[in-house]
């Protein structure tokens, strides 16, 4: 499934979009959450605070009992500041 | 008529957008518009809007279709920039036009209201004294679009 990370979430990870395999047992933007913040220092900084990150699947915006399936495109990033 | 939704780098021309939702009409009683620029608070050098495409036109054509269920608008235009923009430039353009004023000022600040909470935008500033600093979403942002 493809990861994107926008903003400051980006800027802790590192990386713009990455490729995962979704594990087994991984359901819902929680669990995906949980599994990410593990796979690097960076992750894990990013993901520190959860009740500030924000996510979408397939570019709607998501809860964390949202569910995720392989082949789904998942993006975290802060509250939006447009307008 | 279908929503106008532009994501941006470049200016957008406010009066030519407007002349399109009138030209040639004679049903449009009421056109209601919103320029948001950008301020030099604390002497700002400029604003980094970073979007996600793809969703913030997703996200922008639902928002405005919401308003157009709403309201008996007649058109309504977005159009929201992104990449770097200095104190004094426009930022984010909303235009309604309707038959009658109500409709069109009320879906006007909806429409902005809305916006500002749910579409994929990101303001970083470009400090005065150097460096930069992401905008941080504000509850009265919240507490504006949940009246509606």
């Amino acid at each position: 499934m493809k990861i994107l990370y926008f903003a400051w979430v980006r800027e802790r990870t590192g990386v713009a979009e990455e490729e995962i395999a979704l594990p087994d047992g991984v359901r819902d933007i929680a669990a995906l959450v949980d599994h990410l913040a593990a796979r690097s220092p960076g992750h894990a900084a990013a993901f520190e605070n959860r009740r500030t990150i924000r996510a979408a699947v397939n570019q709607d915006f998501a809860t964390p009992d949202t569910t995720v399936a392989p082949g789904d495109e998942v993006a975290f990033f802060p509250p939006v500041t447009g307008g | 008529m279908a929503p106008r939704i532009l994501v941006q780098e470049a200016p957008f021309d406010a009066a030519a957008e407007a002349a399109r939702l009138t030209e040639g009409r004679t049903d449009v009683g009421a056109l209601a518009s919103f320029t948001g620029l950008c301020r030099a608070d604390d002497g700002l050098r400029a604003m980094v809007l970073e979007h996600y495409p793809g969703m913030t036109e997703r996200a922008l054509l639902r928002i405005a279709e919401e308003a157009m269920a709403r309201w008996p608008l007649t058109a309504c235009t977005v159009i929201h920039r992104h990449g770097r923009i200095t104190p004094g430039e426009p930022i984010v353009l909303v235009l309604t036009a309707s038959a009658h004023r109500a409709a069109a000022l009320e879906s006007c600040a909806f429409l902005m209201d809305w916006l500002k909470t749910k579409a994929p935008f990101w303001k970083r500033e470009e400090l005065a004294e150097g460096g930069s600093r992401w905008v941080e979403a504000r509850a009265t942002d919240e507490a504006a679009a949940s009246r509606w």
